[in-house]
């Protein structure tokens, strides 16, 4: 069962009870196992429905209308519990404050699997192997009030790895954090997909370190998917991520006004890596061109 | 004269902070020696990793926290010998979180609640409800309930209510976040009017697009402390102290500091500025 998608959307629609709008109208999409997904779309456009679908708290826990094929791991979401899903999904919100109310780090990451009766002994293991991998071993004793933004950030991340989700799901999980609490958070996500093979989808506003460590962007619109592709194709149309209200990577606007000043070229870079090299080749390339 | 933007107390200081250090109760050093001159009409940015101070540093300046030892002039009077009410007439301030200001039941009665309660006379009062609301985009909403208005609308509210009270300071805690880009560019057009109209704007903030875009003087703090103290390209080009101080040059003042061997000076704010950089570098390269 190689191609089940970690998560399946068709021909969606969903609309909050009381609500004449639907916040999904009509939106298919597949995140394959193993893949780091961010969809990106200004306030409204849909994102946190889709995350929150992923997890079945949508049509489970908020309630509304539903229609068309919700799946996760090849099972219909609507058909499952939030708790069968919660060991297979996890979830981390905006505000970790919002998610952390024990006493202890080891407390909050233990929480989960003792509430599913997992031994003693597994949930010691679990808790160490989260802590490791979100770079928070030692701060077991710690109480999570008392962390920077970003750490607490972490120890929401490794609560939901306690449960040994297949995929987490992250909706706009930078939102408080410092630039470099938000590098440093997008690096552990990354490194979680790389090493663990762990699926990730997040919801983003802004645009720029999801362009960086992401292998799909999903821009939406409205409640409806308006691109999906790599970074490199999707963020390229810099004056259409406007036109949807979200802030282009500044390395992919320096990219498209180059286009539009060098004709001919093809600049199409997303990281200052990639950007540095590809002007500093344009520009010695130029030199012996224009060279008698 | 003393160089330097914050060594000397300033004539035009509205505020004037020396070696102010705070302490929460159970010991966390929030502040560890604040010294700082905000002047008339200013625009600026106090930026600064989770935990640096900046928001506590607010708080002290308008007496909802009360330093350990150190002095916070606020219009040539010592803000400890004033009353919080009597300081919220110079400096007002807009919370991080709308949610925490608002409770009445409609966005005009939001507005008019603070002039209202300071003793404003209320011929005066209609006048300044309406300008407050005027000035953030909020007539159309005038009449709704706040709490049922998005997140951009109810940041807003909270502003114009602290507007309305016509202060000659506005401290504005992250006002952006969780905006989108339209919301969020909207509310920055906003504020710029308020600082033409000639209230000094301090904008408290980790964004550092959006510092790029908007300051003209950025403060940087870190551990309780100002470290930096410049314009946006000033701090931008010192990597080393902005590291530091939990905060990263945007993308493309890092993509500048690569390129100044082909001839990009290293502080670059926008890609447009860039772009034009390079390009005069080329044409001078022939």
């Amino acid at each position: 069962m190689e191609t089940t998608p970690a998560l399946l959307l068709r021909n969606v629609r969903f609309r909050h009870g009381g609500s004449k709008s639907w916040a999904l109208d009509g939106v298919s999409l597949e995140v394959h196992k193993g893949q780091f997904v961010s969809v990106l779309g200004s306030n409204g456009a849909g994102k946190s429905t889709i995350c929150m679908l992923a997890n079945g708290l949508v049509p489970h826990a908020i309630k509304g209308e539903l229609q068309g094929t919700v799946e996760t791991f090849g099972e219909d979401v609507a058909k499952r519990s939030v708790a069968e899903l919660s060991t297979r999904v996890g979830m981390v919100f905006q505000e970790p404050e919002s998610q952390l109310f024990c006493m202890s780090v080891e407390e909050e990451v233990a929480f989960g699997p003792e509430n599913l009766g997992v031994p003693r002994e597994e949930i010691k293991e679990r808790v160490e192997w989260s802590l490791e991998l979100v770079g928070m071993t030692g701060y077991n004793e710690r109480s999570p009030f008392s962390l920077s933004g970003g750490q607490k950030q972490r120890v929401a991340i490794a609560a939901a790895l306690s449960m040994r989700p297949d995929m987490l799901v992250l909706d706009e999980p930078a939102y408080a954090l410092d630039p470099l609490g938000r590098i440093d958070l997008y690096r552990v996500l990354r490194e979680l997909k790389d090493r663990h093979g762990m699926t990730v989808l997040l919801a983003e506003r802004d645009a720029e370190e999801a362009s960086l460590y992401s292998d799909q962007i999903v821009l939406m619109e409205a409640g409806r998917v308006a691109a999906h592709g790599p970074p490199r194709n999707v963020l390229r149309d810099t004056k259409m991520l406007a036109s949807l209200g979200i802030t282009p990577p500044q390395i992919c606007e320096v990219s498209a006004l180059l286009r539009s000043r060098i004709p001919g070229s093809t600049f199409s870079f997303t990281s200052v890596d990639e950007a540095e090299q590809a002007i500093v080749d344009e520009f010695t390339m130029r030199g012996r061109r224009e060279t008698p | 004269m003393i160089p330097g933007p914050s060594f000397a107390a300033k004539e035009d200081a509205v505020i004037s902070i020396r070696d102010l250090k705070f302490t929460y109760e159970g010991g966390v050093q929030a502040l560890t020696g604040v010294s700082l001159d905000i002047r008339r009409g200013e625009y600026v940015a106090i930026v600064g990793g989770n935990g640096s101070g900046k928001t506590t540093l607010a708080k002290n300046i308008i007496g909802l926290l009360r330093p350990a030892s150190g002095t916070i002039v606020v219009r040539g009077v010592l803000a400890s010998e004033q009353k919080i009410a009597s300081l919220a007439r110079v400096v007002g301030y807009a919370f991080q979180n709308p949610d925490h200001q608002l409770f009445c039941s409609s966005v005009a009665d939001e507005v008019r609640f603070g002039p209202r309660n300071q003793g404003c006379p209320e011929r005066e009062l209609e006048g300044r409800v309406q300008h407050a609301l005027k000035a953030m985009n909020l007539i159309d909403v005038k009449d709704k309930p706040p709490l049922s208005l998005t997140l951009s609308a109810r940041r807003r509210v909270s502003i114009a209510s602290v507007i309305a009270m016509d202060p000659q300071v506005l401290i504005l805690d992250e006002p952006t976040t969780g905006l989108d880009m339209r919301e969020s560019d909207d509310l920055m057009a906003s504020i710029g009017g308020l600082n033409v109209e000639g209230r000094t704007i301090i904008l408290i903030t980790h964004d550092m697009k959006l510092v790029a875009k908007y300051s003209r003087r950025v403060v940087v703090m870190s551990e309780g402390k100002v470290v930096l103290d410049a314009d946006p390209a000033g701090v931008f080009s010192d990597l080393d102290v902005l590291l530091r101080s939990k905060l990263v040059p945007p993308p493309v003042t890092r993509l500048a500091y690569r390129l100044s061997a082909i001839g990009v000076p290293r502080e670059v704010l926008s890609p447009e500025e860039l772009v034009f950089r390079l390009m005069v570098a080329r044409g001078g390269a022939k």
